[in-house]
């Protein structure tokens, strides 16, 4: 069972999950960056969006979160047309963390404020959210004074702080060094394993092995496969998919 | 040279024995030219607050007046706050003309845009940095002016004494709505202004020697905001 819910009700009445993107478009200064995109997320398990840089994995994660409205196409959470109030339930990590300027514990506050968490219960659920992310210890540090891998680990805090039906994570850990990449990782199997969906945005290659338990691979900005990991790796059915492994594609 | 030199010398002894006269300008002046700072941020902050998140019609064109409006030059406002306020004027009827509040109307005019346009500048400048991160969270626009407003307000504080030192130098619009009338409008400008068309050089530098010390005190001020804001990462 995924965590319960941190978001007032009365904001959110409704789940967020299955998230359905149909036939998406999106066209930027006459290029087509996504080209017509058929997908779906639900269920649990980690997600590993993985494909080339400019394929479009960082533009579709924003496009299902309703960050970005796609040219054209339909998406939907849960059956119903995107509800901004439901964000919460969404917890979007990117790629360099956007901090603001308050400490540790008051950037997870203010998470929990927006989300409608009553203001008594804040300040617990806020010490939770670090200590899980074992950074309980500088709760009251200046967010931006914290190292980068520290700053990332934050922000998936905070994002998780408000009990997320999905955490979207976009490249956590691509300017990270090793020891805080395994500390994102670790805290990315807990949040899995506790029931919550996990879509990763990923090229690297080792990271979808260590994480990933289904992968879609996209190239110019369309799906070329979705399958298990396991047969990705082992058995990629397209030629791009394979040339992509073999490290052929760059971009 | 020795007239000089005696002036210097009795315009410190002024200071030094806290003279009545002086200390009365130059409380008027601070109080005058606080009460406009204040009113100028509450009236400035919200509006390049609203500016930094709309997005409507003349938008740029409303950036470009509100950026002209800092240049405003002191005596045409006063000339026009002067009109509104005599007899004969729309809000005559109020008697404000000659009083401290005509002189905080005109510098809350002067000051306001400055303020504006600078807050404008700042919040727009961090909500590009927040944006997205804002919008993930379920932060709706209205939701992030004070959001915005909070986590710029070293910036911000900075945009209000920049106010405050043009408020507090200036001297066009205070001395035609305020008259420089003894005891009752008399400020730092105002007097410095009439006490050295009088050859009165002492009490004209003593008061120049404290409008240079407040210009001091509030460029120190500025820095030790931006150090204090650098140094808690808070900036």
């Amino acid at each position: 069972m995924p965590p319960q819910s941190a978001v007032d009700g009365a904001r959110c009445a409704s789940a967020i999950l299955p998230i359905r993107g149909e036939d998406l478009v999106f066209e930027r200064g006459g290029r087509r960056l996504l080209d017509h995109i058929d997908v779906e997320i639900g269920g649990g398990g980690t997600l590993v969006l993985i494909g080339p840089n400019g394929a479009g994995k960082s533009l579709l994660a924003r496009v299902l979160a309703g960050l970005v409205t796609p040219t054209a196409g339909q998406l939907t959470w849960a059956g119903r047309a995107p509800d901004r109030r439901c964000a919460p339930r969404i917890g979007f990590v990117f790629q360099r963390p956007v901090l603001l300027r308050r400490s540790a514990l008051a950037n997870v506050e203010y998470a929990l404020a927006i989300a409608g968490v009553a203001r008594p219960v804040r300040g617990e659920r806020a010490r939770h959210a670090l200590e899980r992310a074992r950074l309980a210890h500088l709760a009251h540090a200046p967010a931006r004074v914290l190292s980068g891998g520290e700053q990332q680990l934050l922000a998936i805090a905070r994002a998780l702080a408000t009990g997320p039906e999905i955490l979207i994570l976009d490249e956590p850990t691509s300017h990270l060094d090793p020891a805080a990449t395994t500390a994102v990782e670790e805290l990315v199997r807990a949040v899995r394993s506790e029931g919550t969906r996990v879509v990763l945005i990923t090229h690297d290659l080792g990271q979808l092995r260590r994480l990933a338990d289904e992968v879609v691979f996209l190239h110019h900005g369309r799906i070329f496969e979705r399958t298990p990991a396991r047969a990705f790796l082992t058995q990629p059915t397209t030629d791009e998919a394979q040339a992509f492994l073999r490290g052929e594609i760059v971009l | 040279m020795q007239d000089f030199a005696a002036a210097i010398a009795e315009a410190l002894r002024l200071i030094a024995t806290f003279d009545a006269d002086l200390a009365e300008i130059v409380g008027l002046s601070l109080q005058v030219s606080l009460a406009a700072s204040f009113c100028a941020a509450l009236i400035g902050l919200p509006v390049g607050a609203l500016i930094a998140i709309g997005s409507f019609r003349g938008r740029s064109i409303l950036i470009l007046l509100l950026n002209a409006l800092m240049g405003l030059p002191p005596v045409v406002v006063g000339l026009v706050i002067y009109l509104m306020l005599s007899n004969a004027g729309p809000m005559g009827g109020f008697g404000l003309l000659y009083s401290p509040a005509a002189m905080i109307i005109a510098q809350t005019v002067l000051v306001a845009p400055i303020v504006a346009a600078l807050g404008r500048q700042t919040i727009e400048d961090l909500r590009q940095e927040y944006d997205e991160q804002l919008r993930a969270l379920g932060v709706g626009p209205l939701r992030a002016v004070p959001t915005l407003l909070w986590d710029g307000r070293f910036s911000l504080l900075t945009a209000c004494l920049a106010g405050f030192g043009r408020a507090i130098a200036e001297v066009g619009a205070v001395i035609i709505v305020g008259g420089n009338i003894n005891h009752v409008t008399r400020v730092m400008t105002t007097a410095i202004a009439l006490e050295t068309s009088k050859g009165d050089l002492a009490l004209a530098l003593g008061l120049g020697l404290i409008l240079l010390t407040v210009a001091v005190v509030v460029n120190a001020l500025v820095l030790g905001l931006r150090v204090t804001a650098a140094r808690s990462a808070y900036a």
